[in-house]
């Protein structure tokens, strides 16, 4: 190589790289590997976007009854297809649960960020870690056994608010079963509580260290901080995790089916059975046969499903965007 | 530091006391008030977790032990898990054969190759993108490819290949993250001994980041291990048969080893246990399975602590 290169210098030539250098062929392998994942999400969004467009294409249904709040799909004429009780179901479920988990999640980021000491660090970082990795099935099973039964018993009869001289002010049949839209939400709340957690966690400490000593000294107590200093400053931090919790919540499929009771109506109360995309999708696919109109309103709804978490995608870089621009 | 900028420092520290504004009383109330509702929120996070594993540890009190480890499973009477945690593990190890290496090879492109610029940002918004996708929807791509069109049925290597899919931008992320703190002094010392920057990667920064890399295939391997919604519709739902171990036939479907056989693994095995609902002694198989499961997500993750720390002693020490 050396004499090679002297040669070349010699003749006022300057040495070439070889034909294996000038390939690079460990950087096309490692370029091939990443770029797969363009090749995955290319696919899998052409394959479900094809089958979840048969329902209209091939069986003839108009895309209005995206928004039909009928799902029969075994009527003897004219079988009806409207989705509205899954879409909705499964927005009020995910809103629901991020209206208990969001506030517990930020307020635990905060602890985490501002007030734990070292030792209480120790043992609630890991906690969250096993948290992420309870299995969601084992969560459902935790639902069905635990909450479930504690619903039905506690809240059985209707819950009725009513004051001396308006009467009754508010009332709520009670969970006769216990399977429900409330036992879905808090299943999910806790499920996304690691989620929102470490993003907002990530978030508050990315605040610098001069913006809190800043503050408190000027007299401020340490809530006033996190109020008027620290929550302002990482807001985009905390919006991007509340929305990585909805989009975990809106696609958690098992789980949610295994306590929420499978009503296909549309949600009338929290203490009543209703129904999601994901929880309908489980329990129809291996039910159906491929081609038929029911199975393409279940591609359909996967469809739905692909289209909101792909929003969510865009909805985090639009935020952090903001963010970095601001 | 020695000289004092203020000459009233000596005699009394800080302000005049007219000068120091006082917290209100409201404030402070408010300020006490924040302290014990955010110490609250830790302590529910360890009360839960607590319960979670205390109710399991009773739960599989009685159910659990090397015969149900070990037996084949049976509705009649408490049937063991042995072919389901075999599958289980046939399809951990089978999805980390292919997902660990694509992850890696990912991440170092994404550490040390990829310029600002839009195919980067292609690459990154598929690594988001399938990180957001339910995994339902993974399980349904899946249905498609694999099942139908590659006329697989439902068999071990579809749910595999369908988990890598889904697991790729974690592995990926997790490598990314070790192998971007590995110091930059490292790789230019080596660039500077005249290494190329494929065998600076190779001998210099890969050693260095085996640690993060460890810990990032285990809690990798810990989500794999659990996942039931990618294989419902992938490698198949049922009661698997009894396995022969001796039938090395890869290309038998009833040999244990074959990849091209529907594997029910232990979170779809609970799953479709609690939806048929048959069997006198379902609850104490699910119970049983799910403590399983737990168990193992608690190995993971200890393991992957434990394992990083180790590693990282060793290698700064040396």
């Amino acid at each position: 190589m050396a004499q090679l290169t002297s040669v070349y210098r010699t003749a006022g030539l300057r040495a070439r790289p070889g034909l294996l250098a000038r390939i690079d062929l460990p950087r096309r392998i490692v370029f091939l590997a990443a770029a797969s994942m363009v090749a995955i999400v290319a696919l899998l969004l052409a394959f479900i976007a094809w089958q979840g467009i048969q329902l209209f294409v091939k069986d003839g249904v108009s895309v209005g009854t995206i928004v039909s709040p009928t799902w029969n799909p075994l009527a003897d004429k004219g079988p009806q297809f409207g989705l509205l009780p899954f879409i909705l179901g499964t927005i009020y479920v995910t809103a629901v649960a991020l209206l208990i988990s969001a506030p517990l999640s930020i307020g635990l980021a905060l602890f985490l960020s501002e007030v734990a000491p070292n030792w209480a660090k120790a043992i609630v970082q890991p906690a969250l870690e096993i948290f992420v990795g309870i299995p969601s099935v084992v969560w459902g099973w935790l639902g069905i056994t635990v909450l479930v039964p504690f619903l039905a018993d506690t809240f059985h009869g209707p819950v009725v608010v009513s004051l001396p001289i308006v009467g009754q002010v508010f009332s709520m049949p009670g969970f006769l079963t216990g399977f429900s839209w409330l036992a879905g939400s808090l299943v999910l709340s806790v499920m996304v509580l690691p989620t929102i957690t470490s993003v907002s966690y990530d978030a508050f400490r990315a605040v610098p260290q001069e913006l809190r000593t800043g503050s408190l000294a000027l007299g401020t107590t340490r809530w006033q901080t996190i109020r008027h200093l620290l929550i302002p400053a990482a807001l985009s931090g905390v919006l991007t995790a509340v929305v990585l919790g909805m989009t975990r919540a809106a696609g958690e499929a098992l789980a949610v089916q295994m306590v929420i009771g499978n009503s296909p109506t549309l949600p009338a109360s929290i203490t009543q059975p209703v129904t999601t995309l994901t929880s309908q999708i489980t329990l129809d696919m291996g039910n159906t046969v491929f081609g038929e109109p029911w199975q393409d309103a279940l591609w359909t709804m996967s469809l739905v499903l692909l289209l909101i978490s792909i929003t969510s995608v865009v909805l985090v870089r639009v935020i952090n965007k903001r963010r970095l621009a601001s | 530091m020695t000289t004092t900028s203020n000459p009233a420092m000596g005699r009394s520290a800080g302000p005049k006391p007219s000068l120091r504004r006082k917290a209100s009383r409201g404030s402070i109330l408010a300020d006490r008030a924040a302290t014990v509702a955010l110490w609250g929120t830790g302590i529910l996070v360890i009360l839960i977790l607590g319960a979670i594993i205390l109710h399991f540890a009773l739960a599989a009190w009685g159910v659990v032990s090397p015969s149900f480890i070990l037996s084949d499973p049976s509705r009649a009477t408490l049937g063991g898990v042995m072919p389901i945690l075999w599958n289980s593990i046939y399809i951990l190890v089978l999805t980390m054969l292919i997902a660990v290496p694509v992850g890696i090879l990912a991440g170092i492109y994404m550490a040390e190759y990829a310029g600002d610029n839009g195919i980067t940002g292609a690459i990154r918004f598929a690594e988001e993108s399938i990180s957001s996708v339910p995994s339902i929807v993974v399980g349904l791509f899946g249905l498609i490819l694999f099942v139908d069109d590659f006329h697989w049925g439902f068999s071990a290597l579809g749910g595999s290949l369908a988990l890598t899919f889904f697991n790729l931008p974690l592995m990926t992320r997790l490598s990314e993250q070790a192998l971007r703190a590995v110091p930059q002094e490292e790789r230019n010392a080596s660039l500077a001994l005249g290494a190329t920057k494929w065998q600076t990667i190779q001998h210099v920064v890969l050693p260095l980041a085996i640690p993060g890399l460890i810990t990032g295939i285990i809690l990798t391997a810990g989500r794999v291990f659990g996942e039931a919604a990618v294989l419902l519709f992938t490698s198949g739902v049922g009661t698997p048969p009894h396995y022969n171990f001796l039938n090395f036939d890869l290309t038998n479907p009833a040999s244990p080893w074959s990849p091209f056989r529907p594997a029910t693994t232990l979170s779809v095995y609970i799953w479709n246990l609690n939806s048929e609902g048959l069997g006198a002694f379902k609850n104490q198989i699910v119970d049983g399975s799910a403590a399983i499961l737990i168990s193992m997500v608690l190995i993971f993750n200890l393991g992957a602590r434990l394992i990083g720390r180790l590693l990282t002693r060793r290698l700064t020490a040396a």
